[in-house]
């Protein structure tokens, strides 16, 4: 798996610039809205990258609190960085089209509000996992991931059940789009699919490999440098793997 | 013209935030290996 990950990460950026060209060069510009309606082609697979990495924190949240497995409680960590790195690209780039679309930056309509308090629920999980030294972290953490999914499928739906500024979706419920736009909307949907998939796998492995120092300094701690070395030639599992 | 300062501000700010978190990512990933040499254990 780790020889995958660089031929996999040039594959990735291969499909990025790709998507790239097709946003910028091969999509048909929009009728109303002109250029500016490029920034659907980020927006909205970042949106998506986001919510799917929301999902995989829920899964491994869900998985940690049944088994104690530390390898999904690292996953958790690692998608809910990662979603929030995305989420913010989402709440950047949504008010840059909104200014010269609608003239304002930000109104608190039910998609932009819903969107902005998940952010705020993931932020509010990734400070509690930096500053908290409890024994009970990784579960306060994992209930308040479950809890931050709920709003996910609020984020989502919000513009199908409300009233809103928001524009609806152009796929589905009866919306159409130029064959150009939902190839390039497709493949820029697969290329962010792909880098957050990839960045949250390195963000994993980083991860992990925290939790590996803290547990060798926490052994050197106790046993001296001597004692460490010792315990390290004898190949002994380290002791974050934990039950799994 | 307006609208295309728009459209690249938001394409270099989707890139920006993704280079800071990447380079953000390589440097803890560079300290924990540092990190782990000095402790004599090999990093992953």
């Amino acid at each position: 798996m780790k020889r995958a990950f660089p031929i996999l990460s040039v594959l990735t950026a291969i499909l990025l610039i790709y998507g790239l060209y097709q946003a910028l060069v091969v999509a048909p510009t929009e009728r109303t809205m002109g250029d500016v309606q490029r920034i659907f082609y980020y927006h909205v697979p970042s949106a998506w990258t986001a919510f799917c990495l929301f999902f995989v924190n829920l899964i491994a949240s869900v998985v940690y609190l049944a088994r104690k497995n530390l390898k999904a409680d690292a996953l958790a960590v690692a998608s809910a960085e990662v979603g929030v790195v995305f989420c913010t690209i989402v709440l950047v780039t949504g008010p840059i089209w909104a200014r010269p679309v609608w003239g304002i930056w930000w109104t608190w309509d039910v998609r932009l509000t819903t969107t902005l308090v998940l952010w705020l629920i993931y932020v509010s999980y990734l400070v509690l996992r930096r500053f908290s030294d409890s024994a009970q972290t990784p579960v306060l953490a994992a209930v308040l991931a479950i809890f931050g999914a709920l709003d996910v499928p609020l984020v989502y739906f919000s513009i199908w059940f409300f009233r809103t500024q928001h524009p609806q979706p152009v796929m589905g419920k009866g919306g159409s789009l130029d064959p150009r736009m939902l190839h390039a909307f497709l493949v820029n949907l697969l290329a962010f699919s792909c880098f957050g998939a990839m960045v949250c796998w390195a963000r994993y492995r980083l991860e992990r490999l925290r939790r590996d120092v803290e547990e060798a300094e926490a052994l050197e701690s106790l046993l001296g440098p001597e004692g460490l070395s010792s315990q390290t030639s004898k190949g002994r599992a380290p002791l974050n793997r934990g039950p799994q | 013209m307006s609208a295309l300062r728009f459209l690249y501000a938001a394409y270099i700010a989707t890139w920006a935030i993704h280079s800071v978190y990447l380079v953000s990512v390589v440097r803890r990933f560079r300290r924990l290996h540092q990190q782990m040499k000095e402790l004599g254990k090999p990093g992953k």
